[in-house]
């Protein structure tokens, strides 16, 4: 297929059908409020639905619904709209639904800014609903990655019955870049049996629940349940990394601040300074092997994020006490420059060669 | 090569549907593209813009934050709010019929174009925004006319292709206000 212009929001509902979504569940907010849009056009054109909901809660509670049935379903929000779907996420992770959870991030706490954020990154990777559970997330930097992250969302999700988080931000949403739908390796999935698509009065009823009064089976299930989260770990860490060998400053960012922080690499380049640069793809599982790759020459690492520090914790994770961490961050919808980031780069690189 | 240009003006004047055109006809010309609007609160005050890229290389930000080679400017809050975005040796093209000033600084180009006298003159006030793109194209030479009109039914649908003929004389003469000064 040709290449064709579009916006994040519109990618991602153009991608998620494309990947045989057909059920979508959601409640418009700023900056994420075209992929409700694409979806009300698009949905009724493949025989899917695209139901507005009365609120975020209502709409994941629909998610769960429709995955628990087996569907392939997705909702999509921003920053306060994601914290109110968390009790959703978590019970679609106790009860093994799967599901694609689209975060357009804005400036926060609370109801925040409507500008740029990626101040959800503890919620996103840690969990932010209650119990013992993980979520893979991936956080696309460009429309392209969009699209491919997406369709492959659906693919883990439905792999490892679980959630899967797509992570971005505002900006990310709002900008139009060439994409192109390539075909895809198809992977193979074990079949739907578990869903609740009625017995026909042939077998026992399935059933999707989180709940387990006998605290020594909920145990046998929260087990099982790690076993899974250590194979996504194992297998599902997704990065790019670039200069680390002979760098003298190696930055760590994700999504858009990672292209900013490009941009001030070149500018580093000008001025005789060896950076390379980490990009998380996956933020959970976090790429921490790759920091072994990391040269002699490094004098320190610069986390880069639009929050005011929460990727640090990762990043001192995987270098593992051998060099400084600095970071530079800009929060509540601000977004940093180059400039301020090559000011970053100079000062832990020792000054303008 | 690689041009980083604002359009600003007020809402409706189309500075939103140019940036659209220059990223669609630069991704039709196999380069590298970001088209970035603005959606913050500054859109309330009345001036919408939109940062486009257009590279032979990957485009790292998407931003223009005093870095921009080019501003096209359609009202008077645009030419104020955006002159100090663009590097020393820019080019700023102001559209004179709606601004009567000229740029603070004396280190960027400034290019003055009567567009919408000019969009008048082929009968369609509308077309405006059409004439600062033809200014812009010819002061740059980033994408080709050609590239333009074949995104135009791209971007604005099939039933738009009669419009045309009109949209290219717009550039046209856009492309003809500006040669005085090469």
């Amino acid at each position: 297929m040709a290449k064709v212009l579009m916006k994040g929001n519109e990618a991602v509902g153009a991608a998620a059908i494309k990947a045989g979504c057909r059920y979508f569940f959601g409640y418009p907010i700023t900056p994420s409020s075209e992929i409700p849009e694409y979806m009300a056009k698009a949905m009724p054109e493949v025989g899917g639905v695209f139901l507005q909901a009365e609120s975020e809660i209502a709409a994941i509670n629909m998610v769960y619904g429709a995955g628990g049935a087996g569907a392939r379903v997705m909702t999509a929000s921003s920053s306060p709209g994601i914290s109110l779907k968390q009790e959703g996420i978590t019970y679609c992770a106790g009860a093994e639904v799967p599901c694609v959870i689209v975060n357009m991030m804005r400036g926060g706490p609370g109801l925040g800014s409507i500008q740029p954020g990626q101040a959800d990154y503890y919620q996103s990777t840690r969990g932010g609903g209650n119990g013992d559970y993980r979520t893979l997330c991936y956080a696309p930097a460009s429309i392209q990655e969009i699209v491919d992250y997406v369709m492959l969302a659906f693919d883990k999700a439905d792999y490892y019955r679980n959630p899967v988080l797509v992570i971005a931000d505002g900006m990310i949403g709002q900008m139009m870049e060439a994409v192109e739908f390539k075909d895809r390796e198809k992977i193979e999935l074990p079949p739907k049996d578990w869903a609740t698509t009625g017995t026909g009065g042939k077998r026992k009823p399935n059933k999707v629940n989180s709940l387990y009064l006998q605290a020594e089976q909920l145990e046998i299930h929260n087990k099982r349940l790690q076993q899974k989260y250590k194979e996504m770990e194992e297998n599902e860490v997704l990065y790019e990394a670039y200069g680390l060998e002979d760098a003298e400053v190696v930055c760590v960012a994700y999504g858009t601040t990672s292209r900013i922080v490009k941009s001030a690499m070149k500018l580093a380049e000008e001025k005789g300074i060896k950076t390379g640069i980490i990009r998380p793809i996956t933020v959970w599982p976090f790429p921490y092997d790759v920091f072994k790759e990391i040269g002699p020459k490094a004098k320190g690492i610069l986390a880069v994020e639009m929050s005011g520090g929460q990727i640090v914790d990762d990043v001192k994770i995987g270098i593992e006490g051998r060099l400084p961490v600095y970071f530079n961050g800009t929060t509540g919808g601000m977004v940093p420059t180059p400039g301020s980031i090559l000011a970053s780069i100079e000062k832990i690189a020792g000054g303008t060669k | 090569m690689e041009e980083k240009v604002i359009m600003a003006g007020f809402g409706g004047q189309g500075v939103m549907a140019i940036g659209r055109l220059l990223a669609y006809a630069g991704m039709i010309e196999n380069k590298h593209v970001t088209w970035l609007p603005s959606y913050g609160p500054e859109m309330r005050g009345g001036t919408a813009n939109c940062a486009v890229v257009v590279s032979d290389e990957p485009i790292g930000s998407p931003l223009i934050s005093k870095d921009g080679t080019a501003a096209i400017v359609l009202n008077l809050p645009s030419l104020l709010k955006f002159e100090k975005e663009i590097i020393p040796g820019g080019k700023i093209i102001i559209n004179k019929s709606l601004i009567d000033a000229e740029p603070s600084r004396e280190d960027i180009d400034a290019y003055y174009v009567p567009a919408n006298e000019l969009a008048m003159e082929l009968g369609n006030s509308k077309i405006a925004n059409m004439v600062m793109l033809g200014a812009y194209l010819e002061l740059t030479k980033i994408v080709k006319i050609d590239s333009v009109l074949d995104a135009f039914v791209k971007v604005f649908g099939e039933d738009k292709a009669h419009l045309i003929p009109i949209n290219k004389e717009a550039l046209l003469k856009g492309a003809e206000a500006v040669k005085t000064y090469v």
